[in-house]
């Protein structure tokens, strides 16, 4: 059952447009990912659905609820935190919490145990009077959604949460994500990093303003179309050249390595001749299944 | 309700632990009493004088002494080229000289008709008359201390009472009117900077996800500042009383009444511009430009209003340092009650009501 529908926004900044005709439907209890790289429109995305921006058109709406005309009644079922640090550095952890506390109405003895049950999760229980500038950046993030969820919001809107977060932070931090959403809370999570994406459910690629695909993690790699190989050589820029330089041949840098893809219908035996004067036999080149990020290069180079 | 109260809860941290700003927003108003109160005097004393005597007799060193024993006059320069008097006006040096020409005592004892040289820089149109005057007044002094001890004069004269400010001194007038000045600029321009400082650093962006309303954030951040503000005019009455010896004449309660009327108008001027503008550089320059202009120009502190074309006082009726003049004055120098400055109070709600729904009206509530 949809829980946030997105119909067809588009927002332009001048003559550029940071959406492009984006719909999006994210179900109830669903942990939701809005993949891309930097400058895709995530965050315009986020912003639009939070209502911190107009689109130029579409809609949107929340538990049902036209975002435009019943902003009032989605406020308290919705939390969010955005890509910025944007609690106040001069009060304390504990302050923060009171303070967003107080702004959703959750007081006295309700805000007493909400906090308290937070501070399990955050264990920032022993720094509740430490101010929150003086935190370290995965004690800030946690602070941060501990404040969005002060409410007991049914939706988490988060804009890149783990990004400038170290490893174990983010790792944590992806803990709490499904622990919530084992709680029923719907969550819509961007996020620049594939690996995250292996956790939701269901995620969408954003490039340019447009959505260039949307499903389940798997099915979409599965998308992917042709074949690849992983050439277990340093990728230098030469290399990268010669092989990009045979006809029918891409590639493309990954970790240590290179992927080398293959057209659909093709295969590697006409090209291991070439290949093999640059060096590279076919012990080196091993056939491997399309990850995220190739079917995401795939789709950003040509998005059909 | 409950919401303002957190939000006020939450500014007040913001300017108690900002000690820095704290500290600039309680000096700086004392300050600008001080040095703004000194550089305003308008009263003309120890103009500069230099007195040529070539007469050179007792008589002649008599009306010298009188003249530099008045706080009017002070000695300028000694030496005086006579080929080229002007020499001391031009540079500047001194704003008269007098020439006592050869033959001032003969004629004194004669009782004959003399004349005394005067130059006077006018350039300072006020200055000069200022000087004139104050010449003849030593001067008529000096004869009639020459007359015999009961020698007679008839006529008539002319028997003035000057009311509430008797020693005709500027200070009186002008340092109350500085203490609406000083309290508009600092007023407006520390709430023009809260919305601004929330805007910039990306606070107000997961705020204004949350329930709160924009009336709820503007009167929340008000409220703390009413409590400095007040602070900082207390502060800045002390100062006006005890530096600068303006009298206080009327209810001291009844001025802190008005006073809090006043600031908290005051304040609704900086919360409107931080609501209109993005950025904390755009929101202290408007501040600055929005309030201590009008406040000096139109709000008869300095330049009486009802000499100015209609336009501009048109304009004043919306400034509120011109209502806080009226009050101010009027209870400090003349003891005016509560009966008589109901419609300038009545003004500045008026004007504040306007300025924060305004405000609400034009927050933004979306970024960028």
């Amino acid at each position: 059952m949809p829980y946030l529908v997105a119909d067809s926004l588009s927002r332009k900044y001048g003559h550029n447009l940071a959406l492009d005709d984006f719909s999006l439907s994210v179900n109830k209890g669903e942990l939701f990912a809005l993949l891309g790289p930097d400058g895709a429109g995530k965050t315009t995305m986020i912003r639009v659905l939070c209502r911190l921006l107009d689109p130029d058109s579409g809609s949107v709406t929340i538990n049902g609820l036209d975002l435009q005309q019943r902003y009032d009644d989605i406020k308290p079922i919705l939390g969010y935190m955005p890509q910025q640090f944007s609690l106040y550095p001069d009060l304390s952890v504990e302050e923060n919490m009171t303070f967003y506390a107080g702004m959703y109405g959750v007081t006295g003895q309700a805000y007493r145990d909400k906090r308290d049950q937070l501070y399990q999760f955050s264990k920032l229980g022993p720094f509740a009077k430490r101010r929150a500038s003086a935190l370290s950046g995965g004690m800030k993030q946690k602070l941060a959604l501990s404040c969005a969820l002060i409410h007991n919001p049914r939706m988490l809107i988060l804009d890149e949460p783990t990004t400038g977060v170290d490893p174990l932070s983010r790792r944590q931090f992806w803990e709490t994500l499904l622990q919530l959403k084992s709680q029923g809370v719907t969550i819509l999570v961007s996020t620049p990093y594939m690996d995250e994406v292996a956790r939701c459910d269901r995620a969408a690629f954003i490039f340019g303003g447009r959505k260039l695909a949307e499903d389940r993690p798997a099915q979409l790699a599965a998308a992917f179309q042709g074949s690849i190989f992983y050439i277990d050589r340093e990728p230098t820029s030469q290399l990268l050249n010669q092989i990009m330089s045979i006809d029918g041949l891409t590639t493309a840098r990954f970790g240590a390595g290179m992927h080398l893809y293959l057209a659909p219908d093709d295969s590697l035996d006409p090209y291991l001749n070439a290949l093999s004067q640059l060096g590279l036999n076919s012990s080196d080149i091993n056939p491997i299944a399309p990850s995220l990020e190739d079917r995401f290069i795939q789709l950003m180079e040509s998005p059909t | 309700m409950h919401r303002i109260r957190f939000i006020a809860q939450k500014e007040f941290y913001h300017i108690l632990r900002d000690f820095r700003s704290l500290i600039i927003v309680i000096i700086m108003p004392v300050m600008m009493i001080f040095l703004y109160g000194y550089a305003i005097n308008m009263d003309i004393e120890n103009v500069s004088l230099a007195i040529v005597d070539f007469d050179h007799s007792v008589e002649s060193q008599q009306l010298t002494e009188r003249f530099f024993a008045s706080p009017y006059f002070s000695p300028g320069e000694n030496e005086v080229d006579m080929s080229d008097p002007e020499q001391l006006l031009r540079s500047g040096q001194v704003a008269a000289i007098l020439a006592i020409p050869p033959g001032f005592s003969a004629a004194l004892a004669r009782g004959e008709d003399f004349e005394l040289g005067m130059m006077v820089d006018g350039t300072d149109a006020s200055l000069a008359s200022a000087v004139q005057a104050f010449s003849n007044s030593v001067l008529s002094n000096f004869l009639m201390d020459r007359l015999p001890p009961n020698f007679d004069i008839p006529g008539v004269t002319l028997s003035q009472q000057v009311l509430y400010n008797p020693d005709l001194k500027s200070s009186h007038f002008l340092v109350p009117g500085l203490v609406a000045v000083i309290l508009m600029m600092i007023s407006a321009l520390m709430t023009s900077m809260t919305i601004a400082r929330e805007k910039e650093t990306g606070t107000m962006e997961q705020l204004l996800t949350t329930p709160v309303k924009p009336r709820e954030i503007l009167i929340g951040k008000l409220l703390p500042y009413v409590v400095i503000a007040f602070v900082d005019g207390i502060l800045v009455l002390i100062f006006a009383r005890l530096v600068f010896g303006v009298p206080f004449v009327g209810s001291q309660l009844l001025l802190l009444g008005f006073g809090l009327i006043y600031v908290t108008t005051a304040l609704s001027i900086g919360i409107l511009i931080s609501s209109l503008v993005d950025t904390l550089q755009e929101a202290t320059l408007l501040a600055q430009v929005a309030t201590l202009l009008p406040a000096v120009m139109l709000s008869g502190f300095i330049f009486a209003l009802k000499n100015m074309p209609f336009v501009l006082q048109a304009i004043s009726y919306i400034v509120p340092a011109r209502y806080f003049v009226v009050i101010i004055r009027g209870i400090m120098l003349k003891g005016a009650g509560l009966e008589v400055l109901i419609p300038q109070a009545g003004a500045l709600v008026l004007l504040m009501v306007i300025l924060m729904t305004v405000a609400a009206a034009k927050f933004k509530t979306r970024v960028v």
